[in-house]
């Protein structure tokens, strides 16, 4: 490869380019105007101009995590920079690849407390998977093309690279990456492959399963479209039960009979059962959350465990288990599909059939089940609405969510039949993520349907993006759960403390219509189920990013639950069990063991 | 891993080869620091000019489980090429220096010295009413000296904290 020289600002743009970058997030200031007068000089990078730089980071998670690809963010020094930290921690979280680029002030200002100077690379440290000062323009380059690298294999995650003012604008040379785009790193060489005797080992296990389940994570997702053929093909061929984490919502088909529906806290009751009560448990790329396990000493008791993961790290973290696998989910996969077709093995079928008998026994409570509603719009109604009208438009449709009550309902009552439709915030749980994410994911996919389900909390965290997405004529629909709540702060509050709703009420809140008319978006309100057709329907045929005020039922709690440090088999169904089970025994105060 | 010992609190020194770039040291202790887990104690310095490369030795504490996680955690590092674990990995040798002033007159003096004879401790420093002596060995052994000198005018330490190595042919 040819060595070239460039200014600093050149190189950055030039290198974007050689990794294949097509947009980034961001917001310009003082130290990255050099950068920016390069980017106004040049064609194909297209850069998007957000309103707050937290938002650039979601946009670009909810861009990485619906194409598969790395996202890029763009901001200045100082206060840019320190509004791209829970930005990262979400990215940090969730596995997401993020490149983060930083301005900085001149190497010669650091450490005198300059203008918007903030010790970024240190304040990051532990929440990025790795980052970098450049203080060399001739080392550019090659860590620009590193931080893609580390960002997007291995466990992906975000990396920022910090650029003093200077270097943007000093001369040094470029060399462009090879074809072949693995970087030969000193010490960061992750392992993809799984090892043989572990593989074959899962196997004996799973062959000689009487009760097994696959516990399916956003490893899989991760991983990529081909660890999710595998992911399906493994499932079909053993006949066993799979269930996803919140984060691997859509690795496996949501309306396929194999499904058990989502696991964890706010969890379906046959899936959470399933993984109390069966013998082997076969965890693909999620790591023993503590939403999903609930009291670790009682998770899953008789189970032996194999566990699927490329971060050595995740391995007996919070669960101790008894077939490691490092490596890359589709690799693994791979080779577990190979060696179980060599082996001819065979899964205990008639053992399989009373676990599926047990299993659908389970399933008749139909745990997702609510009181519907002709007068009052139900939360869970509305998402069955947006869902099955979003159907009908024969759109390719993308979801994210914010956190809370409505990101539970969207979980449980959305269905995902392909990956990368699904971006919430797990790990971090981050409200405000949802709206700028959405606003990446519509970027990405210019045709697609990309809804936002939405809190009315939550919304008011980022919702200055109205403007952006008017900017750039990204027609996102934002569906807001409204019920004048921190509903799921006020649902603990109900349950764990005494009704006290302390701070949990929303008083002061905006005409949600009347706010999206004053950024010239579409605003929509529907207060009854009557108007929810016509107002979901009216929202679709917009072209304009639309904003949806959905008055729903303030009361409406999100069931099942497994209270905090609680088992999986002390789940707690809604008030609809309490009177009478549908097996006849009368359930007290709702708590089923 | 049994469930008998699961909770015992063991003490385990790790050694860590990183790369010698700007900041690799803040990584390493952030992320104890970040994590909850113990430090007790590090050194740090390169160990190979030409690949820039660093060794930090870390004595730490916690149930095997964590000390299992803070190695995976530690490998998880970007600039970090290897983790070893010398206290389970094979048999190896550790080694601390410390320097430690005692003053004092008379007997106290006289008293020091011959201490310091039988740990094999040098003198380094001395004025009419002050010693400053080197005492190498095991962390046990500086602790027991610096321990005898304290009735005897113990006025300062300084010590390096532990530095280790696998014994036989193989490098880190």
């Amino acid at each position: 490869m040819s060595t070239k020289q460039m200014t600093g600002s050149e190189i950055i743009i030039q290198a974007l380019k050689d990794q294949g970058v097509d947009v980034m997030f961001g917001l310009p200031g003082g130290v990255l105007l050099p950068l920016y007068d390069a980017l106004f000089k040049q064609n194909g990078l297209h850069h998007t101009l957000v309103k707050h730089e937290q938002a650039a980071v979601h946009a670009a998670e909810g861009y990485a995590r619906s194409t598969g690809k790395v996202g890029t963010v763009l901001v200045t020094s100082g206060p840019g920079a320190t509004n791209t930290v829970t930005g990262l921690v979400d990215a940090m979280m969730d596995s997401v690849p993020l490149v983060c680029l930083t301005g900085q002030v001149p190497s010669s200002l650091i450490g005198n407390d300059a203008f918007q100077e903030a010790d970024i690379t240190g304040i990051t440290r532990g929440i990025t998977k790795h980052n970098y000062l450049v203080k060399d323009v001739n080392d550019l380059g090659r860590v620009l093309h590193e931080a893609y690298y580390v960002a997007r294999t291995g466990r992906p995650g975000p990396v920022l690279v910090d650029i003093p003012k200077d270097v943007l604008l000093a001369t040094g040379s470029y060399k462009a990456p090879g074809k072949n785009t693995v970087v030969e790193h000193r010490s960061y060489k992750p392992q993809v492959k799984g090892d043989t005797a572990a593989i074959k080992q899962a196997i004996e296990l799973i062959k000689n399963a009487k009760r097994p389940i696959f516990y399916g994570g956003g490893g899989i997702v991760n991983s990529g479209d081909a660890a999710c053929t595998l992911f399906n093909q493994l499932v079909k061929m053993t006949g066993i039960p799979c269930s996803l984490t919140l984060m691997g919502l859509g690795a496996f088909p949501g309306s396929d009979d194999q499904f058990l529906g989502m696991m964890g806290m706010h969890g379906t009751y046959e899936a959470n059962m399933a993984m109390h009560d069966c013998d082997v448990m076969i965890n693909i790329g999620a790591r023993f959350d503590d939403r999903v396990t609930g009291r670790l000493d009682a998770f899953s008791p008789h189970s032996k465990k194999i566990h699927v993961d490329i971060d050595p790290s995740s391995i007996n973290k919070n669960i101790v288990v008894d077939v490691p696998i490092i490596g890359d989910v589709a690799h693994v996969l791979e080779d577990m599909i190979k060696y179980w077709k060599a082996d001819q093995a065979q899964i205990d079928t008639k053992a399989l059939d009373k676990w599926w008998k047990q299993i659908n026994q389970w399933r008749k409570k139909d745990s997702l089940k609510y009181t519907k509603s002709n007068k009052i719009i139900k939360p869970q109604y509305a998402l069955e609405r947006i869902r099955d009208l979003a159907l009908e438009t024969g759109k390719d449709t993308f979801y994210t969510t914010e956190v809370g009550q409505h990101q539970m309902w969207a979980a449980q009552h959305l269905c995902f039949e392909k990956p990368k439709r699904w971006m919430t915030s797990g790990g971090l749980g981050t409200m405000g993520y949802g709206f700028p994410a959405a606003m990446g994911v519509q970027t990405a996919h210019p045709d697609a349907l990309v809804c936002c389900i939405a809190g009315d909390g939550s919304f008011q965290m980022n919702l200055q993006e109205i403007a952006t997405l008017m900017d750039y004529r990204l027609p996102v629909k934002c569906f807001i759960l409204n019920n004048q709540f921190l509903g799921m702060v006020r649902q603990w509050q109900e349950m764990f403390h005494g009704e006290r709703y302390s701070e949990s009420h929303i008083e002061g809140q905006p005409d949600f219509v009347k706010l999206a008319e004053a950024y010239g978006a579409l605003g929509l309100r529907a207060t009854s189920p009557g108007e929810l057709d016509d107002v979901i329907r009216k929202a679709f045929e917009s072209d304009l990013p639309t904003i949806v005020d959905i008055r729903v039922d303030a009361e409406e709690n999100v069931f099942p639950m497994i209270p905090s440090g609680a088992a999986h088999n002390e789940i707690i169904l809604g008030p609809e069990y309490t009177e009478t089970s549908e097996d006849g025994g009368s359930l007290e105060s709702g708590v089923l063991v | 891993m049994t469930n008998e010992d699961k909770d015992d609190i063991l003490s385990h020194t790790v050694s860590v080869l990183v790369d010698n770039e700007s900041g690799v040291l803040a990584r390493v202790v952030g992320l104890f620091s970040g994590r909850g887990y113990n430090i007790d104690s590090l050194t740090v310095a390169e160990v190979n000019h030409v690949d820039n490369l660093s060794k930090i030795t870390i004595v730490t504490s916690g149930t095997r489980q964590v000390i299992e996680q803070i190695k995976a955690q530690l490998d998880r590092l970007v600039p970090v090429r290897r983790v070893m674990d010398l206290t389970i990995d094979g048999p190896s040798v550790e080694r601390e220096m410390a320097l430690v002033k005692v003053a004092g007159e008379g007997e106290h003096r006289v008293e020091a010295l011959r201490i310091a004879d039988i740990f094999r401790a040098r003198v380094v420093d001395s004025t009419n009413a002050s010693f400053v002596f080197e005492v190498f060995g095991k962390a046990g052994k500086v602790d027991a000296f610096i321990k005898l000198m304290e009735p005897l005018g113990l006025v300062d330490v300084s010590r390096t904290g532990v530095v280790a190595i696998s014994r036989g042919a193989q490098g880190l």
